[in-house]
């Protein structure tokens, strides 16, 4: 590793807890993006020379601080006298404080960070944007690239995310305990939405949406650090680990989707699936199922099968049950009758769907799953009419191939 | 004389690692193992997951307390470790709990699955 390639890892792995304290001192975003910014570009010149300090994060927050500092001034000279609060504020920087960092500090700014990214106000995307830029520093032409927009558009869009934050003036509020929790779960869902922007991302994003599965994941860790007891965010990191666990061999060499009874399983991230089985079991102690952790369950079942073969259905079925309970979705009833197909046959899986047609008639897992189910009952008609409109349904070449290939097969059955 | 060496990092910074970084770091750790397993002195050599995995047990007068998360105090000492094999963090806890009664006196027992482990001339992942 070079030299400037380790400063960069310090300075990312220190981003959050930095740019969260700057925003402390200035109250004001940009403020604190540029006063980083400039400790940065500090710390490429200082560190090679003096070699990197014990604890990054202060260094960049005492020098971002002064940086500030001095730009709050030139500001306010240009402008009119500071009032009396700022003059007392600047007073107190100048004797050279080695700045000391309390573990109650440290929580409280990265979580205001989060908080600000995730601000209900804001439509999820923004919400993405925000984030990817501010708490894990990603370049708007990295985060463009991934959602497969413009530069422009995507500038546009954290710019006005910011505009909206900074006149809602909500971002230095105390929530309550309970608005505390609200938004943690907000914090949550943002995370998994940038978890899931990249997952599902089309091929053509590439690396690019490689970096938001690590991200969010590296984002998962960083809310499970400030909130170590809490079982739905171990559930979130574990399913975001169990789930790109399986990334290198969910994509073939033309650059489709595998799907995952046809996946290469000795191909998973053993060191992955590890840590996510670690806090699964972690999450279940707690015996407070939420939603991700069940969904954490299911993806550990897959990941302990050997082989599609092995996967323990019955139990499946069961979480499927409780998270029907938790999350009423017809969604969720569809991933349930997949599971009740494989443990107690077609016919019962059928029954539990059919119901679901008026809501899922636009879904292509739906018209996929049917088909599927009727061709094993030998409903041969009916059958190539729910694969026929599942193609027309797909949204990738890999999911279409998918269901020719059952159509292939009743063709040569049919001969 | 057996010694145990301890890394200590900010595992935030290598968790920034790219796969070929942490990939290029592990060779050349290897390179420097190679030699010393060849002459017979290596013990077991692991990579632990990170802080965010692990569990404590806290002696606390009674019942121990299972608190989630890494071992956080800075007044004790690290005396010593365990490496077992088990299949889930409940018979992890079982075990500490046994150590914790048979063992006089305060302390905690950090519960932090291993992620790589290398043993005698063979590598393999701990799952």
């Amino acid at each position: 590793m070079t030299d400037a390639r380790a400063i960069e890892t310090l300075i990312s792995a220190a981003r959050p807890q930095a740019v969260g304290a700057l925003l402390r001192y200035f109250r004001d975003l940009d403020r604190a993006e540029e006063a980083f910014q400039e400790a940065c570009l500090r710390a490429l010149k200082n560190w090679p020379k003096n070699g990197a300090p014990r604890d990054p994060a202060a260094w960049l927050i005492f020098v971002g601080r002064n940086v500030g500092i001095d730009a709050v001034r030139r500001d306010k000279r240009l402008v009119a006298l500071p009032d009396e609060p700022a003059l007392s504020d600047l007073d107190d920087v100048e004797t050279p404080l080695a700045e000391r960092l309390d573990g109650a500090d440290y929580r409280d700014d990265i979580l205001r960070l989060l908080f600000i990214c995730s601000d209900p106000s804001l439509p999820a995307e923004h919400q993405v944007g925000l984030a990817l830029r501010i708490v894990s520093g990603l370049t708007v032409p990295q985060i463009a690239r991934a959602f497969l927009v413009s530069e422009a558009a995507m500038e546009q869009r954290i710019t006005r995310a910011k505009a909206k934050i900074a006149a809602s003036g909500r971002q230095f509020e105390t929530p309550d305990a309970i608005a505390r929790s609200e938004r943690v779960g907000a914090v949550a869902a943002m995370i998994y939405l940038v978890f899931n922007e990249g997952y599902s991302s089309r091929p053509e994003a590439g690396q690019a949406a490689t970096v938001l599965c690590e991200e969010a994941i590296r984002l998962g860790r960083l809310l499970l650090r400030i909130f170590p007891t809490e079982p739905e965010i171990m559930g979130l990191l574990a399913l975001m680990l169990l789930q790109n666990s399986r990334n290198a061999a969910r994509i073939d060499a033309a650059g489709e989707i595998i799907l995952l009874d046809d996946q290469d399983r000795s191909r998973w991230n053993a060191k992955m699936i590890g840590e996510g089985l670690a806090l699964v079991d972690k999450a279940f102690r707690h015996r407070q199922p939420g939603s991700y952790q069940i969904q954490s369950a299911i993806a550990a079942l897959h990941a302990r099968a050997k082989t599609a073969a092995e996967t323990d259905w019955t139990e499946i079925e069961l979480l499927y049950r409780m998270l029907e309970r938790i999350e009423p979705s017809p969604v969720v009833t569809l991933n349930r009758a997949v599971a009740v197909a494989k443990v107690q046959g077609a016919q019962a899986a059928l029954d539990l769907i059919e119901p679901l047609g008026d809501r899922l008639s636009g879904y292509f897992n739906y018209h996929g799953l049917r088909g599927g189910l009727l061709l094993e009952l030998e409903r041969c008609r009916e059958a190539r009419e729910a694969f026929d409109r599942a193609i027309a349904l797909a949204r990738n070449p890999a999911e279409a191939a998918h269901i020719r290939r059952h159509l292939d097969r009743m063709q040569a059955k049919a001969h | 004389m057996l010694y145990a060496i301890l890394c200590y990092n900010h595992e935030d910074t290598v968790g920034q690692w790219t796969k070929e970084e942490d990939d290029a770091v592990m060779a050349r750790l290897d390179a420097v193992l190679q030699p010393i397993e060849r002459s017979g002195r290596l013990g077991p050599v692991a990579r632990l997951l990170p802080t965010t995995a692990a569990t404590t047990l806290r002696k606390a007068g009674g019942e121990p307390l299972v608190i989630d998360g890494p071992f956080a105090e800075t007044k004790e000492q690290f005396l010593g470790f365990y490496l077992v094999d088990f299949d889930s963090l409940d018979e992890a806890l079982a075990f500490s709990k046994d150590l914790a009664e048979a063992n006089p006196g305060g302390g905690s027992y950090e519960i932090r699955p291993v992620g790589y482990m290398r043993e005698r001339d063979k590598d393999k992942h701990a799952s």
